[in-house]
């Protein structure tokens, strides 16, 4: 907001130039998404004062919701992959098959770059930032992606590339850009729920290095990872480690999760770590692990968006071709009204994962949790209302493992529940009320 | 108007709480309560207990082997025997056919069948729904040809619960193409051994295989398996369903998730404390249980005007709309009480004899499975749409 709008300058109307941005309306068009006019010109907030009869054009409210040719490519490219790739019937051959997620479809990603999107170009990577990543998860949410992105993909090239020394830049980057590693986040302790700071995997000093004991809950793809980002408690306080997965005394067991992917449970038992694996500072590193997390939970948040988007507009063709009582059970107004609120639901949701990207680079530390908190927030309750209603309008179909719907259920019921549901976002919330 | 429980009613409470937790073998409770896989054998034992008892039939009259207990003492005998985590009594044969039988069927029909389905040697199911006929139930289309001294039926059912462990299903079938779609539907009771008819599992979301497609090719019916006239079925099966007035409220469900939540949340921490000494986590408890309190007293309320005879008519549907949305809801919190363990889920160890590992212990593996399950509540028996608008249109009427 422009410090210099003052109160007294109220304006009295604002006006969105809609008409370059893509139609809204109807979900059986597909997400509603600003797209770039023609004349590459921007979407426009022009604010008219009654005051002095002064026409005012607040450049420092302009916000750009259009994609540059370069993101647009991107979006593109990956929602292709997503719609060849991911075709539900294929997926869920393949989910039969498997069970968690395929090498070849990793390395196609890979040969894509998508593991270099957050990787700076000098380290081989696209040098993308928070948008893009909001652009690319919510492709992947569309599809039902099972090949674990967020760890890898997002949360250690930024966390590395802004916290890391040159040496480790140098020595992990690039290796994340070509897909050739994969990292994973330990956020969680078994006793901690959701609670961050409730560390006690301790680090001791021994030999030039630390020993890591502890346990960590829920590491996503935590079985086959090759490196693991883990907090422990030191006497100087929490500091970052990144831990050898092949290390001795490291002990992971996998599990199958609800939407057909894998997590572990990691026991570290006497782990040798040195000291070129500490990320950042000696007893600094729970703000970088909450600046982890953040990341995490902006791209959890667009990864709702892109399911629950698909999942509406998969309901609302249910909608228009489900026959009952001799006419679609879409001419239903009670059902039609349901499909409205999951609408609206899913616009919410996409606001303020939009917010969480804007902040997610932020130096101030408020802006950029209260976005990511509040995107994930919404994110759960959107996504739980869009995975109910989507299946109540399904009937006993939206029940069955044969649908779409009920996969798309399965993975926004484990958003939710990843790294702080709802009500564990919202109660986080007061810290900046 | 007289609140309060009489002393007949306490009495008869605390000698059904006796006798459950007497004779509610110890196995069979342990996998009820922990949301485990309950299998055919445990609910065949424990109808045989019940019934070696004379509590076998609670809703059938006592001429035809059942209790005559009033809808006020079946209520009871539901909710305790739920809440201290009986297997729930399989309706398809108990309170579906079996009533269809007394009132329509010959003599043979329900010499032949009620003792079977009393002690539970017959295990029915319903072929009521067809893929394409969901709640528009009038528009089915499994065909049954009248040929000399049987019919041969083609056709296929869906979401048919149970029907990996029937041998019989009570199916509706088109006898007749003539006039509205309700006329010319039949009734057939149907062995599920019969050659044609092949069963084919359906994978709910929660990895289960309750429900079941079932194929019908040219299988051969004898004319004693038709219930009253042919082409008069439409009458027989709202009968049928209409039967099932209050248990479909689910209060015994509902108070068994409540009890299992509190416990849950007792035994899970938040920063070291108790879940349920959280105040926010308590709110809901508090909120939860309080329309729990609500349900209970509503039906109760209902169920006594009803009997009364001054039922509006649509006090299922509101009792159902209820009960869905309650126990929906207790699964949502049940699985909040998980946490980040709400995610891991191993399937197998629904299995009671699983001996493998879970992420966040056997008491937490099930909870998200279960939220998903308890979702189809609201959508069988007739979605809760259809309720609303039954509901709307006795109160409305316009």
């Amino acid at each position: 907001m422009d410090p210099t709008l003052q109160r007294g300058d109220r304006p009295v109307w604002a006006r969105l130039r809609f008409d370059q941005m893509a139609p809204s309306g109807a979900c059986a068009k597909g997400p509603i998404r600003p797209v770039l006019a023609p004349s590459r010109s921007r979407p426009i907030i022009t604010i008219w004062s009654n005051r002095n009869a002064t026409y005012f054009q607040l450049t420092t409210l302009e916000m750009d919701f259009t994609l540059d040719d370069e993101q647009r490519m991107l979006a593109d490219t990956v929602g292709r992959f997503v719609a060849a790739e991911y075709e539900f019937e294929a997926r869920r051959k393949r989910l039969a098959k498997n069970g968690g997620f395929s090498q070849e479809l990793w390395d196609t990603l890979a040969g894509m770059g998508l593991f270099g999107l957050n990787v700076p170009v000098e380290h081989g990577g696209i040098g993308g930032g928070p948008v893009e990543t909001l652009m690319v998860m919510e492709q992947l949410g569309r599809g039902l992606v099972l090949e674990p992105y967020i760890d890898t993909g997002v949360v250690a090239p930024r966390l590395i590339a802004r916290f890391g020394s040159a040496a480790q830049r140098s020595r992990w980057l690039p290796c994340i850009a070509d897909g050739s590693q994969r990292f994973a986040l330990a956020a969680l302790e078994p006793q901690a729920r959701y609670d961050l700071n409730d560390i006690r995997t301790g680090a001791e000093r021994r030999d030039g290095g630390f020993v890591l004991d502890g346990a960590k809950c829920v590491v996503p793809h935590g079985d086959s990872a090759h490196w693991l980002i883990v907090p422990a408690r030191s006497a100087e306080g929490v500091t970052l480690f990144i831990v050898d997965a092949a290390a001795a005394g490291v002990h992971a067991q996998g599990f199958p999760t609800i939407d057909h992917r894998r997590v572990a449970e990691l026991r570290l038992d006497q782990v040798r770590v040195a000291d070129d694996q500490v990320i950042g500072a000696v007893g600094a590193g729970y703000p970088l692990l909450e600046w982890a997390v953040d990341q995490a939970l902006a791209a959890l948040a667009a990864e709702a968006v892109g399911a629950m988007d698909r999942l509406t507009e998969l309901t609302c063709e249910h909608l228009r071709t489900r026959m009952q009582f001799g006419k679609p059970i879409g001419s239903f107004q009670s059902l039609q009204h349901r499909a409205a609120d999951m609408r609206i639901a899913v616009e919410q949701a996409r606001a303020l994962a939009l917010m969480a990207a804007a902040g997610a680079d932020a130096d101030d530390r408020a802006q950029r949790r209260r976005g990511a908190i509040a995107a994930k927030a919404m994110a759960g309750r959107s996504g739980r209302f869009v995975g109910q209603q989507a299946t109540q309008l399904h009937g006993g179909m939206g029940m069955t493992d044969e649908m779409a719907c009920g996969h798309y259920f399965k993975r926004l019921t484990a958003i939710d529940m990843t790294l702080g549901n709802t009500e564990h976002q919202v109660e986080a919330y007061g810290e900046f009320l | 108007m007289d609140l309060g429980p009489t002393s007949e009613e306490d009495a008869f409470r605390r000698e059904v709480r006796e006798f459950v937790a007497a004779r509610l073998p110890d196995d069979i409770r342990r996998k009820v309560l922990g949301f485990l896989r309950v299998e055919r054998e445990d609910y065949v034992r424990w109808q045989r207990i019940l019934a070696e008892h004379g509590w076998g039939a609670p809703g059938w009259p006592v001429a035809h082997g059942g209790c005559g207990w009033n809808a006020v003492r079946r209520n009871i005998f539901e909710e305790e025997c739920f809440v201290a985590g009986a297997p729930r009594q399989m309706p398809f044969g108990l309170s579906m056919i079996a009533p269809v039988l007394m009132k329509f069927g010959t003599p043979a029909q329900q010499q032949r069948f009620l003792p079977r389905i009393l002690t539970m040697d017959d295990w029915w199911c319903q072929g009521y729904s067809e893929p394409g006929a969901g709640s528009d139930l009038a528009s089915l289309k499994t065909r049954a040809v009248r040929r000399g001294d049987h019919y041969v039926v083609s056709g296929q059912k869906t979401w048919t619960s149970f029907a990996q462990w029937a041998n019989w299903m009570f199916a509706l079938v088109r006898t007749g193409t003539d006039g509205k779609p309700q006329q010319g539907i039949s009734l057939l009771l149907i062995r599920m051994d019969s050659p044609g008819i092949t069963v084919r599992p359906i994978k709910t979301l929660d990895g289960g295989f309750d429900i079941n497609e079932v194929f019908l090719e040219d299988v051969r019916v004898p004319l004693d398996g038709l219930i009253g006239e042919q082409d008069a079925g439409w009458t027989i099966a709202k009968y049928l369903l209409g039967h099932e007035r209050t248990a479909i409220a689910g209060l015994g469900m509902c108070k068994r998730l409540l009890r299992r939540l509190k416990e849950v949340a007792r035994s899970q921490t938040k920063r070291g404390r108790p879940l349920i000494d959280d105040p926010r986590f308590r709110d809901k408890l508090s909120k939860i249980e309080i329309d729990v309190h609500a349900h209970e007293w509503a039906l109760a309320r209902l169920v006594s005007l009803e009997q009364a005879g001054q039922g509006l008519g649509a006090e299922p549907s509101m009792l159902k709309i209820r009960g869905s949305e309650i126990q929906a809801e207790l699964g949502e919190l049940l699985m909040e009480c998980a946490g980040p363990y709400a995610v891991p889920h191993v399937e197998d160890a629904l299995s009671p004899d699983h001996a493998g590992a879970t992420a966040g212990g056997a008491e937490l593996n099930p909870l998200t499975g279960l939220y998903l399950d308890l979702r189809k509540v609201a959508i069988y028996g007739g979605t809760n749409e259809i309720q609303r608008g039954l509901i709307g249109k006795a109160i409305v009427g316009a």
